[in-house]
């Protein structure tokens, strides 16, 4: 058993870090396919050469991203089957064919497009190309759909019966399997993440080369066009958090009692815990900061409602509070500043400072990657939050996993950790020095396509001829 | 055998592990023989051949491993951890060869070092692929409804033999394809390569059809008892007549041909292969029929297969068509 116990915790290790690496790239490359959509748009419609440029600037760094993307994600598909054997077996039948459907639906439709998209403007023609952009834009968008629906399903399943053999099998519903009662909730708050990461991924970049040079017309672009995401969904995604929190308070409360530190039952109106320092071994909020009645008002609409808290559950059916109780406190700081930029960016716009302002510059520079870490704290809230389930309430972390020897798992997570943070390291680097290059007018494309249409990159490479730019 | 769901969807599987096999399989026998080719310019014309199309060709990959968890989730739940590390340096190697298409041009300081990383992934994948294979063909313990065996139980000579065959195939593959997308001297260095790939796959191919039979009582009986044996001897006998027919149009320098032939012949291995192991996909232990999933799960994707295969392919075929022609240096239009 204690040699079970720990090729578990290794296999339950490896998830986590493959699928937090992996995530990071779809989080990004979600936005940017539709910003790269937009931007092809708008330089049909409107003959601006600025737009143009955007796209080939953007283009280089998508394919990179979507590179990793492609190739971390090939190790989740295989990663069910190699450690999580028995929850393959046992839920196959159910998330199996939307997972196949993922393949046929989005996959395909991204890499089928994605060589025109990057290689083909010279070959296929403007209509053509900018159809293959929007097909790989929406491929990007169907497969947040159906992985979604498959995850929500997990978190809270529905529409299944349970076999003589221990598998879930499909109900006669499929309607009822996919639009399980989490995956609206999820999908609206995970594609906004996307969108919200992206743009401020984007608003960096801009402000970066607007600190250097004000007059750079497509970073002033950039930054207005980001700017322009971060004040219009920040405030659309804190509605969508909110609702998607209710539904996670009606279907997994377990969860949201861990997220907000509430340890002890509430009977008359439960205080919102502002701050606190959790004590998992004590079972109790230590230090803790809270409104009274708060809790219960915004979760009951009834400031007395009472509450249960994790002193009503066994202690083998909770989740480890502590972490879920941090990790959601960073995703809604995060969002909190989110908020705060657009904002500013508003007022910035109506003082006619947009451009100017070279502290929202630095703000907006700083705020770069913040929308990686709160997609990453959001998804540590949701997946540790479900603990210890790998199907909500039915089947257990520790029964899904593959029978492997300990050895076997180190070994691999091992190999993993040293090739994801080297290799995705390396393209991390590749990524930032695209993006420190000024964008300029006649930028090159992703195949550098100034003297031959394909990749002629080999021998006059797009970087080195914007290094001699530079 | 009557024709059922299950059926179908065995040979579903098979297609898109088959479409997997030859088109990921041509890159990465390009990707096997990157070092041969001079750096620079001829690597940068060998990997501009596929640079448009690999990501496609990968996409058959998690389309049959998906599919296997969705229509045969046993034989998922089975296989995977069996093969766990041949998975594993599966995945990596891919994760080196996927991101070295795009750092390669970035990094022009750094070109030799993915050159290599691209080779070393190619190779590594397509090794792990072969000895998945014979790890399979020589039997997983199985107990219950999972795995019995231990981490290392599919090292063998003969996972061996079957990793270096299927090594030297996509070599084959690749050479073939590089022959109609390459001019020059690089085009030539690609016919000789094809000659020796092809000589090569030959005699393991050879080699592992012989050592097949046996592994397991039902491979001997299916290809040497009477009558069945009149059917399947057609398999050794049109592989005989297609490896002559390659080597005859490699010496001829045919453009399109060598690599048509190199299609036929894995489609014959494959055919091979389903002849040795129908209708189990563990082989001794688990049927089609064990592992598949229910009638609902089946027809739901069914419907999704019939309806988007053909889309697929068709806008798979026109990526082709785009990219269609010889990688030149100039005038590439």
């Amino acid at each position: 058993m204690e040699a079970d116990s720990v090729a578990l915790l290794l296999a339950r290790i490896q998830f986590a870090f493959t699928v937090s690496f992996h995530f990071i790239f779809p989080s990004f490359s979600i936005g940017l396919a539709s910003f790269l959509a937009v931007l092809e748009w708008r330089w049909l419609s409107t003959g601006q050469q600025r737009y143009l440029d955007l796209f080939k600037y953007w283009l280089k760094i998508f394919a990179i991203a979507f590179a990793m993307g492609v190739v971390s994600g090939i190790v989740m598909s295989y990663q069910f089957g190699t450690n999580w054997s028995v929850f393959s077996d046992k839920a196959g039948p159910v998330i199996g064919p939307l997972m196949a459907y993922e393949v046929l639906t989005a996959f395909f439709l991204e890499a089928g497009f994605l060589g025109v998209m990057l290689f083909g403007m010279n070959r296929v023609g403007k209509r053509l190309h900018f159809f293959a952009t929007l097909m790989v834009a929406i491929g990007t968008f169907i497969s947040a759909f159906w992985i979604l629906s498959v995850n929500s399903w997990m978190q809270t399943p529905t529409g299944h019966v349970l076999g003589a053999n221990g598998q879930f099998l499909p109900g006669p519903s499929w309607a009822a399997i996919i639009f399980n009662p989490s995956f609206p909730y999820r999908l609206v708050h995970t594609v906004l993440a996307a969108y919200l990461t992206t743009a401020f991924v984007v608003g960096a970049v801009g402000a970066w080369h607007l600190l250097k040079d004000r007059a750079n017309e497509q970073a002033r672009t950039m930054f207005s066009m980001a700017m322009w995401m971060a004040a219009l969904v920040t405030p659309i995604q804190v509605i969508a958090g909110d609702q998607h929190g209710l539904n996670t308070y009606e279907h997994q409360p377990v969860k949201i009692m861990a997220m907000e530190g509430h340890y002890d039952s509430h009977s008359e109106g439960a205080p919102l815990y502002l701050f606190g320092w959790p004590n998992d071994r004590e079972q109790r909020l230590d230090y803790a900061i809270g409104i009274p009645k708060l809790g219960s008002l915004l979760l009951e609409h009834d400031p007395n409602a009472p509450m249960a808290g994790l002193d009503t559950i066994p202690d083998d059916q909770q989740p480890p509070a502590a972490i879920i109780f941090w990790s959601f406190r960073i995703m809604v700081g995060i969002g909190t500043l989110m908020l705060v930029i657009g904002m500013w960016s508003l007022v910035a716009r109506w003082r006619r400072k947009l451009f100017d302002w070279t502290a929202l510059h630095m703000a907006a520079l700083v705020m770069g990657p913040s929308g990686f870490v709160a997609v990453i704290a959001g998804w540590v809230t949701t997946e540790v939050g479900r603990q210890p389930y790998t199907v909500y309430g039915l089947l257990t972390t520790a029964e899904s996993a593959s029978p492997l020897a300990a050895p076997a798992v180190a070994a691999s997570l091992t190999a993993f950790v040293l090739v994801y943070f080297t290799v995705f390291g390396i393209g991390t680097w590749y990524i930032l020095k695209l993006m420190g290059k000024p964008p300029h007018f006649g930028e090159s494309g992703a195949a550098e396509a100034e003297q031959a249409p394909i990749r002629s990159a080999g021998i006059t490479p797009g970087p080195a001829q914007a290094e001699g730019v530079s | 055998m009557n024709i059922d769901l299950t059926t179908i969807w065995a040979f579903i599987i098979a297609f898109a592990v088959f479409m997997y096999v030859v088109m990921d399989g041509f890159d990465l026998g390009i990707g096997i023989l990157f070092p041969s080719f001079k750096p620079g310019h001829e690597r940068s014309q060998a990997m501009n051949a596929i640079a448009p199309v690999w990501d496609g060709n990968e996409t058959w990959l998690v389309l049959g491993g998906g599919g296997l968890m969705a229509a045969f989730p046993l034989a998922y739940a089975i296989i995977l951890p069996a093969t766990y590390p041949l998975i594993i340096a599966m995945l990596l190697g891919l994760v080196f060869r996927g991101v070295a298409f795009e750092y390669r041009w970035r990094d022009p300081s750094h070109e030799r070092f993915w050159d290599f990383a691209f080779f070393a992934g190619s190779l590594v994948a397509a090794l792990s692929q072969g000895m998945i294979l014979g790890a399979l063909l020589q039997g997983v313990a199985v107990e219950g409804r999972a795995y019995a065996g231990g981490w290392l139980d599919w090292l063998s000579p003969y996972s061996l033999l079957t990793g270096a065959g299927v090594v030297v195939g996509y070599a084959l593959l690749g050479s073939c394809y590089l022959a109609m997308k390459l001019t020059g001297e690089a085009e030539d260095h690609a016919y000789r390569l094809a000659v020796w790939a092809a000589l090569a796959t030959l005699f393991l191919m050879g080699a592992v059809s012989l050592v097949t039979p046996f592994l397991e009582s039902q491979y001997w009986d299916r290809w040497f008892t009477m009558p069945s044996l009149l059917f399947v001897a057609q398999v050794p006998l049109l592989t005989a007549i297609a490896f002559f027919a390659l080597l005859r149009s490699i010496r001829k320098r045919r453009r399109y041909r060598p690599f048509l032939i190199a299609l036929a012949l894995f489609a014959l291995g494959m055919a091979g292969l389903g002849i040795s192991m129908w209708p189990y996909v563990v082989p001794d232990s688990i049927t089609i029929w064990d592992a598949a999933a229910p009638e609902r799960s089946q027809t739901f994707m069914l419907a999704g297969v019939a309806l988007i295969m053909p889309l697929i392919l068709a806008y798979t075929g026109w990526s082709y068509w785009v990219f269609r022609g010889k990688v030149g240096t100039e005038g590439y239009h």
